[in-house]
């Protein structure tokens, strides 16, 4: 298993007192396999796939990332899961506003010291960026800045990808396109992709559809 | 990982070259004033030491005349059959045509070998030395002066002190006119067992023991914290651009930060990375504040030399020694300046939750929050300034009440400014003035620093001008009173001095004597002046507060003016007796003001002054005659007594020099003061360059609103033009408050007399004009970039929110 989540709990401090967010998950993804996290908003999606990318810390369970277990590590270790192991697509593209789309593209596998340029082209060419090489996010649309976080995400081949709703950002048809490149793309490096999405349209493209309310999963 | 993590952080810096121009250029100036005070300081403490060490006053103990004066060779032959093994040394001022040269004589034989004189190579040229017409060992800058006179042939050696001159004792004491006598004695370290007391051989004689930090280092020491204080007000306000910087900077990067912990670079990782960028400016920005404060001092160091010559009579070398203490200092104090700075933004990055949303302006919304916490903080400083001054004493004391009193007051800036635009906008009606007030209002926590660096560099510059102002209408005024004499003349010799105010008392309105004897008062270096009783006195003389009749008691001959640096020092009240030389007790009737002075000084009768001291020289006159008749009087005199043209000054030519050495005096302090002022435009300028950024989100919604961008960039102009404004008004009366504190505590405490405080509102207006400019330059940027924004450019904001 690529990912597994077991017996996983978190709550958050509010004024009003503790919030539980996640109650008892348990969750496998294997290599290669996608999964779709739906829900309402608040329902915790987001707060599982930041747990699952050792972005936080569960009160309770254990988390395991290609082998290592990312729940029972610190920050330094969980960062070094998140450097090699995992990917992460943000809804908001998170790029680094004063690199190009070049270094963009290639940052995360520098710092993974895994970069492969000839990877890095083959992507840009086939996200359609080669035109786009030397521009600044600030001069991108959105969909263009969000095929730069994808492909910056594929290009350090990772066995584990958590989208937070990656097209969230996009008109419909740009969210097409780039939800079928990146699953394209994928599955070219057999990597796992674990993805919270509120469209069932979206959902219904990936191989399994887990909904979580109210931080539990609906059976 | 490193390398890759701090390329991402650097690439900021590529993307906006100005601000970092800016917080380079921040830096390296706050560094440049430090360092280039530094570097003035570290020459004129090195020359002190080796005046100190040129006849071993460092090292060795001294034998010292306690009447203050010199005494007879005789005592010497005493000491050395007593078996006390001391060197005799004669010293005092040597007038080579219009040269003055401090000419040290000693005797190459007896001079214990770690006195410098010794090391100069005295002792390899003994014989030529000690034969007359002897040598006179002096710097190349003293032999240059000495050109073209008749003097003992000179022999230049580099360790000598500028305006300084070595001879054989014999040769000195023929130069200086003091046959036979000595000034002090220098002990010899080995001195034999069994020899009689000091008391028993020589009573005229006292020990002193050696003086390391020596006598002109303690004098100077106030000139110096002054400078210090000024050279560290400087750095300071340079200190708020590289905080504002810095602080918008990290701001600015906070997703970035966020993104590359997302990305799997540990936060120690990142804090290490923000920490070698931080360091790497540091040094580069040292480096440069270092070699222009070289060249800054370079600059300044001739004038701070002539005033450290005219007030103290210290020779401070007028070229700049490249010294590794003040260039690490300065690479220090960049270090440590630029930790400080970025200290808050380090800790809120390393509290900075990975998950909560990138907030931008966070930053200055915290500093809104911040306002109240500085206005209560400020008006603890501002109390903690009045308690100060009414009930601390000291010249640190004095520093703290003006630390107070301007940090207090920038502090306050920002509450002040929120207040004032709050209530504008209460008062507007009109939806554009509505929005232009609020929106301003949101600019001050972004532009706060910025402000306060202005306000403070504003006050220290309304603060030092007046002070300065004060004490030049008051000096002039001062000048007229004591320069009453419409000529002075110096005889060359007493003989020719007796013949010289014979001659003249038929020819002229009175002969004022200006006889001075030298010695203790009260345990300090002194003089004692004698006067004749005239009306000059009586009308002119500038007494700050004497008993009555205090006129008839100095002339009846057994009581004493003294002057306001003395009476300040001593604790002194009307009546309180005091010891002059010799051990001569009389009361103090009157004191007067007599700046420009560090020393003691004390008037009595001139009848007196004789009978006390019967070997003082009478060379000196002050004349009164009419005005018209100087310049033919001048001329007779010249002619009648072969006098030369330096020996006769009439009033308004002293006057005058006595007007250059003020200026002097105060030059460097006013190159400072307009160099904070440059450092506060670079500050203002800096941090409407880097807002002007980050201002489209809030114009656009104003734009689309039917705003033109014409409209827009008026009133960004507008803006800046009030903003600044408000602070220069609020600047006034702190600057004023600063003048007070420098004019009545810290004068007071540094040189010993206090100034009247006088109040010149044209300099306002000037300086209100330099403000002006300083904020012209400011929105250059800010409103061309307003003014090239593209409507794509402002319909993007929108698109962004989506």
């Amino acid at each position: 298993m690529v990912l597994s989540l077991s017996g996983v709990s978190k709550h958050y401090d509010t004024a009003e007192g503790p919030l539980a967010v996640l109650s008892d998950i348990d969750l496998d993804l294997a290599a290669g396999s996608s999964l779709a996290l739906t829900g309402e908003s608040g329902s915790g999606k987001s707060t599982l796939l930041h747990l699952a990318g050792g972005l936080d810390k569960p009160d309770r369970g254990q988390i395991v990332v290609a082998g290592q277990a990312v729940s029972e590590m610190d920050d330094r270790g969980r960062a070094a899961v998140r450097r090699g192991v995992v990917g992460l697509v943000f809804q908001q593209f998170n790029l680094i506003p004063s690199l190009d789309v070049a270094a963009n593209l290639s940052f995360h596998a520098r710092l993974a010291e895994r970069s492969d340029p000839a990877w890095e082209a083959e992507l840009a060419d086939r996200l359609g960026l080669l035109p786009l090489m030397r521009r600044y996010p600030e001069q991108l649309s959105g969909g263009q800045q969000q095929r730069v976080a994808i492909g910056r995400t594929l290009a350090t081949r990772p066995a584990l990808i958590l989208a937070d709703e990656p097209t969230g950002n996009l008109d419909e048809a740009n969210g097409d396109t780039v939800m079928t490149l990146m699953l394209e793309l994928i599955a070219e490096t057999d990597s796992a992709l674990l993805m919270v999405t509120h469209s069932t349209r979206l959902a219904g493209r990936l191989d399994r559809q887990v909904k979580l309310t109210q931080g539990r999963i609906v059976p | 990982m490193i390398s890759s993590g701090l390329g991402a952080l650097l690439s900021h810096w590529r993307r906006r070259p100005l601000q970092l121009a800016m917080l380079l250029l921040g830096l390296s100036l706050a560094t440049a004033l430090w360092s280039g005070v530094q570097a003035i300081n570290a020459e004129a403490r090195a020359s002190y030491d080796r005046a100190a060490a040129m006849l071993g006053q460092d090292r060795f103990d001294q034998l010292v005349p306690t009447s203050g004066e010199e005494v007879s060779q005789e005592t010497f032959a005493r000491l050395s059959r007593a078996g006390w093994k001391v060197s005799p040394i004669v010293e005092g001022e040597w007038r080579v045509g219009t040269s003055r040269i401090h000419l040290i004589g000693v005797d190459p034989v007896t001079l214990p070998s770690g006195a410098t004189a010794a090391a100069l190579g005295v002792t390899s040229d003994l014989l030529a030395f000690i034969t007359p017409p002897g040598l006179l060992y002096v710097s190349s800058e003293t032999a240059e002066r000495l050109k073209g006179n008749s003097t003992p042939p000179l022999k230049v050696s580099p360790g000598m002190l500028p305006s300084t001159a070595i001879a054989d004792i014999g040769i000195a004491q023929g130069l200086l006119d003091k046959p036979m006598l000595v000034s002090r004695f220098v002990v010899s370290p080995d001195q034999p067992m069994g020899r009689p007391e000091l008391s028993v051989v020589a009573p005229e004689l006292s020990l002193k023991k050696p003086d390391v930090q020596g006598d002109l280092s303690r004098l100077t020491d106030s000139f110096h914290l002054n400078l210090t204080a000024f050279g560290f007000l400087a750095f300071a306000v340079g200190l708020f651009i590289v905080y504002s910087t810095i602080g918008l900077a990290f701001e600015q990067r906070r997703p970035t930060f966020r993104t590359l912990r997302s990305l799997g670079i540990p936060a120690t990782t990142l804090m290490g990375l923000l920490l070698i960028e931080l360091l790497v400016f540091a040094v580069f920005s040292g480096l440069m504040g270092v070699a222009l404060g070289y060249i800054l001092a370079s600059f300044l160091l001739p004038g701070v030399a002539a005033t450290l010559s005219s007030l103290y009579g210290a020779s401070v070398d007028g070229a700049l020694t490249f010294r590794s203490g003040w260039v690490l200092s300065g690479l220090a104090i960049a270090v440590a300046g630029t930790l400080l700075s970025a200290a808050q933004s380090l800790l809120q990055i390393s509290r900075m939750p990975l998950l909560a949303p990138a907030q931008p302006r966070a930053w200055a919304r915290a500093s809104e929050r911040l306002i109240l916490v500085q206005s209560a903080a400020a008006l603890v400083l501002l109390v903690a300034a009045a308690a100060l001054s009414e009930w601390g004493s000291g010249l640190v004391m004095g520093f703290a009440v003006l630390a107070c009193l301007l940090l207090g007051a920038a502090l306050l800036l920002p509450g002040v400014l929120s207040g004032f635009l709050a209530l504008m906008s209460r008062t507007s009606t009109r939806p554009v003035a509505l929005w232009f007030w609020a929106d301003t209002r949101q600019q001050i926590p972004g532009l706060a620093l910025a402000l306060m660096a202005l306000l403070i560099a504003l006050s220290a510059n309304v603060g030092v001008g007046t002070m300065v102002s004060s004490f030049r209408s008051t000096f002039t005024g001062w000048l007229d009173q004591r320069l009453a004499s419409e000529l002075y003349l110096t005889a060359r010799t007493d003989e020719e001095g007796d013949r010289l105010a014979r001659w003249l008392r038929p020819r002229v309105e009175a002969v004022l004597p200006v006889w001075n004897a030298e010695g203790d008062i009260d345990g300090q270096p002194g003089q004692v002046f004698g006067v004749v009783d005239h009306r000059t006195y009586r009308d002119k003389w500038p007494l700050l507060e004497a008993v009555p009749n205090a006129w008839d008691r100095i002339v009846s001959g057994d009581a004493a003016l003294v002057n306001e640096q003395l009476f300040r020092r001593g604790h002194h009240s009307l009546g309180d007796m005091i010891t002059l030389p010799r051990g001569w007790k009389v009361p103090i009737v009157g004191v007067y003001s007599d700046y420009g002075n560090p020393t003691g000084q004390a008037i009595v009768a001139i009848d007196a002054l004789t009978h006390h001291y019967p070997n003082v020289s009478r060379l000196r006159f002050g004349v009164r005659v009419d005005p018209q008749k100087v310049s033919a009087l001048r001329r007779e005199v010249v002619d009648t007594f072969g006098l030369p043209p330096q020996n006769v000054v009439d009033q308004a030519n002293l006057k005058r020099r006595s007007l250059e050495v003020f200026e002097q005096t105060f030059s460097v302090t006013a190159a400072l003061n307009v160099l904070t002022l440059c450092v506060a435009g670079v500050a203002l300028f800096a941090s409407m360059t880097t807002l002007s950024g980050m201002r489209l989100p809030q114009l656009a919604p104003v734009w689309a609103m039917g705003l033109t961008r014409r409209r827009l960039a008026e009133l960004e102009f507008w803006r800046t033009m009030l903003l600044v404004l408000v602070t220069l008004v609020l600047a006034i009366p702190v600057g004023i408050a600063l003048a007070w504190v420098l004019l009545a505590v810290v004068n007071v405490e540094a040189f010993g007399w206090r100034l009247p405080l006088r109040l010149f509102p044209a300099d306002w207006l000037r300086l209100g004009g330099l403000a002006i400019l300083a904020a012209l330059v400011s929105v250059v940027v800010p409103l061309r970039r307003l003014s090239k924004v593209t409507p794509a450019t402002l319909l993007k904001v929108f698109a962004d929110e989506r």
